[in-house]
């Protein structure tokens, strides 16, 4: 019975995550179009958008890989969010989290990518590989500096578990990460730039241009999931920094506040940037921020 | 009926495919395109809302008034504000816009794009040269009526139309679908031979099967 609970909790704080990214989504493009001196569309526009989406009358497939691409992309999203602690000391927004350790989200977050990148590639598509090979590059590029920076944390730490780390850094705003592990922490929000896929680090996934990366070919329903996921796992990777580098939230107002924070740095970042090309952002993510992840390593094992 | 004539007619309802050559018509689908009907009427009443308020334009410029969409884009006109975004590939698209004349070749491009789609999918005509050939109306090289090729849900006249009248259109067309008067996938299904009779007419080099899924 406990389980049950457990399972019922874990669907209301899914419907949450995915409401909350997808929000956060309508926001961002609002707040871009604000910065071009437009209005931009409304703050439910995803939501419309994913409605029409499901609500086409036919959708082409192109073969089982192809209908198990989203799947397992939206399968990435639900695993990096169910084994993140929401909020913490929250019996409903707690997750999964005693199951699983931040070794098994990050495992998790390339998962989904790599599912996608097998049910696009049967798309056959020529543009889909380009945005595979691209995506892959810059994804294994921008996981340097974010795992140099959590063997720092989990040198600080002592622990992998994520749920433990929060516990750690409770007590007041001197004990976060940010504060405890600064260089941690500024390789980390680097390597989220590049996560997050705005403008700098954007050319993976350019919509409204010629090359709208993997999804080329996913229609319809295929193509909602991943709109779906989007939201979800733009949620689930800002409560996860959250989490690991600014003291987690006891009430879903900081987590808000603090997820909200979080996301601006990239969009600020991305509204003043323009967009690099791949190789460039590939360079840019294997020099400073690995420097920076090192000694963030050094520092914290040896001083 | 015996066995015999149902596979008979089941051959009949297969598409010809002429136009490929034999290791190609393995490759391509040869079924026909089926009418879709739309779900319960308050359901479809709901998506015709999202589908109305959330429209994916095809960025393919297929003639001189593709220059008019550009600046839509821009902080001048703004069209994202209406829930219109230019989207790069048909498949994911719902509103195509045919920028003006169609050449003989574009024509086969529009044809192509078009039968990509996935549907409810609806089709903007701009420039006079859409409606009855505008300036072009002798050339050897331009089709003169578009809406005989793919069903045109809207038109909009003028030599260019200003970017304005462009979102007076996508206005106009937000209403027919709310009031669900935009079925023109399913009109294309239902004069399916006809429209392919036009197009075969006008496209000498058809290397392409008979429908693009």
């Amino acid at each position: 019975m406990d389980i049950m609970i457990k399972i019922f909790y874990a669907i209301i704080s899914i419907i949450v995550a995915t409401v909350y990214g997808l929000t956060l989504g309508g926001i961002v493009r609002k707040i871009y179009a604000r910065a071009h001196g437009r209005f931009g569309p409304p703050v439910w526009q995803p939501f419309l958008d994913i409605i029409k989406t499901h609500g086409k009358r036919v959708s082409i497939s192109h073969g089982i890989m192809f209908y198990l691409g989203p799947v397992f992309r939206f399968a990435g999203g639900l695993g990096t969010y169910l084994f993140i602690p929401v909020i913490f000391g929250s019996a409903i927004f707690s997750n999964f989290s005693i199951a699983g350790d931040l070794l098994l989200v990050m495992y998790f977050i390339f998962f989904g990518q790599l599912g996608m990148a097998l049910g696009a590639g049967e798309g056959g598509h020529p543009y889909s590989p380009i945005g595979i090979a691209r995506g892959l590059s810059q994804m294994t590029s921008f996981e340097v500096p974010f795992a140099l920076s959590v063997i720092a944390i989990a040198i600080q730490y002592n622990t992998l578990n994520i749920t433990t780390i929060v516990a750690a850094q409770q007590g007041g705003i001197t004990n976060w990460t940010l504060f405890t592990n600064p260089l941690a922490v500024i390789a980390a929000m680097i390597s989220l730039l590049g996560m997050n896929m705005h403008s700098p680090f954007s050319i993976v996934l350019a919509p409204q241009e010629i090359p709208i990366g993997p999804p080329i070919e996913m229609n319809s329903s295929f193509l909602a999931t991943l709109q779906t996921n989007r939201g979800l796992f733009a949620a689930a990777k800002l409560v996860l920094f959250m989490n690991l580098y600014f003291g987690g939230a006891t009430n879903l107002l900081i987590m808000v506040i603090k997820t909200f924070l979080i996301y601006m740095f990239s969009v600020f970042v991305g509204a003043a940037f323009p967009r690099f090309r791949p190789e460039q952002s590939m360079r840019f993510f294997l020099k400073w921020p690995t420097i920076i992840g090192i000694v963030a390593i050094i520092f914290i094992a040896y001083f | 009926m015996d066995k015999k004539n149902i596979k008979e007619i089941e051959k009949e309802m297969k598409l010809a495919n002429k136009g490929l050559s034999e290791k190609e018509k393995t490759l391509f689908s040869d079924a026909r395109p089926k009418t879709v009907r739309p779900l319960n009427k308050y359901l479809e009443k709901f998506l015709n809302w999202a589908r109305a308020e959330s429209l994916w334009i095809l960025g393919f410029g297929t003639g001189c008034g593709a220059i008019e969409l550009r600046p839509l884009m821009t902080a001048r006109y703004d069209m994202f504000r209406y829930g219109i975004a230019p989207r790069p590939t048909p498949r994911q698209s719902c509103v195509f816009v045919i920028g003006g004349y169609a050449s003989m070749k574009t024509i086969k491009r529009i044809v192509r794009s078009y039968e990509q789609m996935q549907g409810p999918k609806f089709v903007i005509a701009l420039g006079s040269c859409t409606i009855n050939g505008g300036m072009y109306y002798d050339s050897y090289n331009t089709i003169n009526r578009i809406d005989h090729y793919i069903p045109v849900d809207i038109y909009i006249a003028g030599c260019m139309p200003r970017p304005e009248s462009l979102i007076a259109g996508f206005d106009k067309l937000k209403e027919k679908i709310k009031a669900n008067e935009c079925d023109g996938m399913n009109k294309y299904v239902e004069n399916f031979d006809w429209y392919k009779k036009n197009q075969k007419r006008v496209i000498k080099d058809w290397n392409m099967p008979d429908y693009n899924w």
